[in-house]
C-alpha cells in the first residue's frame, strides 16, 4: 500500500508540452482511474510514476519519499502493459518468476509464490507453455500474475482490457475489482472508456490535454461535475449542453453569468407536444429524430431550436407523436460560464414572458 | 410479380455461370503455368549450385586417368574409395581439421561475445559520439583484409603470435557486419519488453542476454552460418599467417596436396574437398532449422 503524490509535474517531449502542470494525490489503497480521451497524457503520467519516463520538472513521491532518481525496478511498482509485453522466449512460469529471480528470491520461495498466484488467476495448467500459444485472456492473466507475484505497493495498469473482446472485458473488470480488494495495494488504472472508469474506480481522475479536469468519486463526478468537459465526458449518452442565449425563457438567480446550461438525458421527461409543461422546469420543444430502445431504457434524440439533445426514459417508452417537449426540473440543471467552468451558486428561475417561438 | 422474379434469377445465374468457368479455367491455367515456371527456375538454380558439387563428388571417386577422360563421365566405372584414405594420409589432416575447428569456432564465440554488447549499446543507449563510432564500425566493412594484412602481420609478428591460433582468430574477433545486422534487429524489438524487464529489476546485461538476444535468434543463426562458412573456407588469411603445420587449417592443407604430388591428382584433391565441405554442410543444416523455426515463431507473434 502506498500513497503517490505528483507535485507540479511537467512533461515535455522535444519542447512540446504534453503535461503543463500536474498536481495529483493518489490515495493509499485506492483504485484510482485516470480517464480521458486518447492522447491526453494518461500513459505518460503512468510511465512517470513507474519511472520509465522522467518528468521535465516537478516531484513524484511514493509513500512520502521522492522517487525522482529511483530506478523503475526499485520503486516497488508493477505495471501491466496494454500489449501485455510478455517475454516471448520464456514460458509462463519463467515470465512470472523473472522479477523474483532478479531480486534473488530463493527457489523454494519462488515456487510457492508462483503456485499461489497461478491458482488465483487460474494459470496452473499453462505454466510450461509459451505466451504465443495462449489466448488473449490468458496472456492478460499472465501479465497480471507477473505483476502480482512481486507483491508491489503500487499496481499500474495501462488500458489492460482494451485488447479483449467485450464479454471477457466485462468479466475481467469484476476480477480486477476483486483482485484489488484482495491485495489491498494501490491501483492506478488507465482507460479511455468512461464506463470502465465509472464501474471500476473508487476515485476517478478526468484528464484533458495533460490537465486534470476533476478528481472525485464516480458518483460525485456524475452528480456534481466541475466543468463542461467532465460533464460531457461522463455518462452515456453524454450530458446535453445548450447555449443560454437560445433559451430566452430560462433565467438564473445568484452569482455569475451562465453561458451554457446542461442536463442529463435521464433527468428529462418527454411529454407529448400538446401537453402543458409544468412551471417548475425547463421545457424545450422539438421533434424526435431517432428512437433507440434497449429494453428497459429508451433513448430519444430531439431536435430543438436550441440544439439537439438526448432524452432517456426508463421502463415505459414515450408513447406520443414526433413533436414532443422535454421537461427538466430546475434543480437538475447545471450552469457553466463561457470558459466551461461550473457555476455552482446559480439557480434556475423561470421567466414568464412568452418570448421566442419554438421554445416555450 | 413473383413469377417474373423467379424467371429473372435463372437467367442471371446462367449469365454468370457461363462467364465464370472460362475465367476460372484461365486462372487455373495461369496458376499451373506459374507453378511450372517456378519449379523450372528452382531446378535451374539447384543445378547451378549442385552440379559443381556433384562433379566434385564424382571426381573424388575416380581414378586419375578417368578424371582426364573426354568427354567426361558423371558416374565413375568403379568408385575408388581409397582416394579418401589417400587424401587423409597425404598430410597431417587430423591436425588441420582440429585447427580449422578451433579457429572457426573460436572466431564465432569471440564474435558473439563482442557483437551482442556492441549492437545492444548502439541500439539502446544514447551517448556522445555514438553516431561517429557507429560510422567508424561501418567504415571497416569497406576495408578488405588484403589491404591491412601487412600491418596486422607485422603486429602479430611483434607479439610472437604468428603460427598460433591467435593469429587466425584475433583479427576476426568482432564483425562490423554482425554489429550492423544485430543492431537492426535490436532496434525493432518492442520497447515495452525492455521496460517490463526494467520493472522486473533485470540488470542491463540480463535484458540483453535473456530478452533481446533470444529475440534476435534468426539473425544470430544467419550470422553464425555466414561467419562459420567464410572462416572455415578462408584461404588467404591462414596462408599468410602460418608458415608451419602448428596452426594451419584445412584449406591450406588441401592446397598442399596439389603442390606435393608433382602432377595434380585431381581425384585425391576432390576427395579432400568433399571432406572440407562436410562440416560446412552440417553447419548449414543445423542453422537452417533454427532460422526457419525462428522465422515461423516471429510470424505467429
Ligand atoms: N515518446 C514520445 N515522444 C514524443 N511525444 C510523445 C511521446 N510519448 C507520448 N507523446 C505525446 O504525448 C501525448 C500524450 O500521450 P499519451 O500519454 O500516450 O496519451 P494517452 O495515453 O492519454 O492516450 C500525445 O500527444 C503523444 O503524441
Ligand atoms: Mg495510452
Amino acid at each position: 500500500m502506498a500513497r503517490i503524490d505528483l507535485i507540479d509535474v511537467v512533461k515535455q517531449f522535444k519542447g512540446e508540452t504534453v503535461i503543463p502542470k500536474l498536481n495529483l494525490t493518489i490515495r493509499e489503497g485506492s483504485f484510482t482511474v485516470l480517464v480521458g480521451p486518447s492522447g491526453c497524457g494518461k500513459t505518460t503520467t503512468l510511465r512517470m510514476i513507474a519511472g520509465l519516463e522522467r518528468q521535465t520538472s516537478g516531484d513524484i513521491l511514493i509513500d512520502g519519499a521522492c522517487v525522482n532518481d529511483v530506478e523503475p525496478g526499485k520503486r516497488d511498482v508493477a505495471m501491466v502493459f496494454q500489449n501485455y509485453a510478455l517475454y516471448p522466449n520464456m514460458t509462463v512460469r519463467e515470465n512470472i518468476e523473472f522479477g523474483l529471480k532478479n531480486r534473488g528470491v530463493p527457489r523454494r520461495e519462488r515456487e510457492r509464490l508462483v503456485r499461489d498466484i497461478c491458482e488465483i488467476v487460474d494459470l496452473t495448467p499453462y505454466l510450461d507453455k509459451k505466451p504465443q500459444s495462449l489466448s488473449g485472456g490468458q496472456r492478460q492473466r499472465v501479465a497480471l500474475a507477473r505483476a502480482m507475484v512481486k507483491h508491489p505497493k503500487v499496481f499500474i495498469l495501462d488500458e489492460p482490457l482494451s485488447n479483449l473482446d467485450a464479454k471477457l472485458r466485462v468479466h475481467m473488470r469484476t476480477e480486477l475489482i476483486e483482485l484489488h480488494r484482495r491485495l489491498g495495494a494501490t491501483f492506478v488504472y488507465v482507460t479511455h472508456d468512461q464506463t470502465e472508469a465509472m464501474s471500476m474506480g473508487d476515485r476517478i481522475v478526468v484528464m484533458h490535454r495533460g490537465e486534470i479536469m476533476q478528481a472525485a468519486a464516480p458518483m460525485e463526478l456524475y452528480d456534481d461535475p466541475d466543468n463542461l468537459f467532465t460533464a460531457r465526458f461522463i455518462g452515456t449518452p453524454p450530458m446535453n449542453v445548450l447555449p443560454m442565449n437560445l433559451l430566452p425563457n430560462l433565467g438564473t438567480e445568484g452569482e455569475g453569468r451562465a453561458e451554457y446550461v446542461g442536463f442529463r438525458p435521464e433527468h428529462a421527461r418527454l411529454l407529448p407536444g400538446s401537453a402543458d409543461p409544468p412551471s417548475d422546469g425547463l421545457a424545450i420543444a422539438g421533434s424526435i429524430i431517432t428512437r433507440e430502445s434497449l429494453g428497459a431504457e429508451h433513448v430519444y434524440q430531439l431536435r430543438t431550436t436550441a440544439g439537439t439533445c438526448f432524452v432517456k426514459q426508463f421502463l415505459r417508452p414515450y408513447a406520443g407523436g414526433d413533436f414532443a417537449t422535454a421537461v427538466v426540473p430546475h434543480d437538475r440543471l447545471y450552469f457553466f460560464d463561457g470558459e466551461g467552468r461550473r457555476l455552482r451558486n446559480l439557480r434556475a428561475a423561470s421567466r414568464p414572458e412568452p418570448a421566442a417561438a419554438g421554445v416555450r | 410479380m413473383a413469377p417474373s422474379r423467379a424467371d429473372a434469377r435463372p437467367v442471371f445465374a446462367t449469365g454468370r455461370g457461363a462467364g465464370r468457368p472460362a475465367a476460372a479455367r484461365f486462372r487455373a491455367a495461369l496458376d499451373a503455368a506459374l507453378r511450372i515456371a517456378n519449379i523450372v527456375c528452382m531446378l535451374l538454380l539447384v543445378c547451378v549450385f549442385a552440379l559443381p558439387f556433384a562433379w566434385m563428388i564424382s571426381t573424388s571417386l575416380k581414378t586419375l586417368p578417368e578424371t582426364m577422360r573426354f568427354p567426361p563421365d558423371w558416374i565413375p566405372d568403379r568408385p575408388v574409395w581409397s582416394n579418401y584414405a589417400d587424401a587423409w594420409n597425404s598430410g597431417p589432416f587430423p591436425k588441420y581439421f582440429l585447427n580449422s575447428l578451433i579457429v572457426s569456432s573460436g572466431i564465432l564465440v569471440l564474435q558473439f561475445l563482442t557483437i551482442i554488447p556492441a549492437a545492444y549499446a548502439f541500439a539502446r543507449f544514447r551517448f556522445p559520439g555514438r553516431g561517429l563510432l557507429f560510422g567508424l564500425v561501418m567504415a571497416t566493412l569497406m576495408i578488405p583484409p588484403q589491404l591491412i594484412f601487412l600491418p596486422v602481420y607485422l603486429m602479430l609478428s611483434d607479439w610472437k603470435l604468428l603460427n598460433t591460433h591467435f593469429a587466425l582468430i584475433l583479427p576476426f574477433a568482432s564483425s562490423a557486419f554482425g554489429i550492423f545486422l544485430l543492431r537492426q534487429s535490436f532496434l525493432q524489438t518492442a520497447g515495452e519488453l525492455i521496460e517490463a524487464a526494467r520493472l522486473d529489476n533485470a540488470p542491463e546485461w540480463k535484458i540483453m542476454i535473456r530478452i533481446m538476444a533470444p529475440l534476435a535468434r534468426p539473425v544470430l543463426a544467419t550470422f553464425a552460418l555466414f561467419s562459420f562458412i567464410s572462416h572455415w573456407n578462408d584461404y588467404f588469411w591462414p596462408l599468410v599467417m602460418t608458415t608451419n603445420e602448428s596452426a594451419r587449417t584445412l584449406p591450406i592443407g588441401i592446397a598442399k596436396i596439389r603442390e606435393t604430388e608433382g602432377t595434380a591428382t585431381w581425384n585425391v584433391l576432390m576427395a579432400a574437398n568433399v571432406m572440407l565441405a562436410v562440416p560446412v554442410l552440417l553447419a548449414f543444416f543445423a542453422a537452417q532449422r533454427h532460422i526457419i523455426r525462428a522465422f515461423v515463431y516471429s510470424g505467429i507473434k
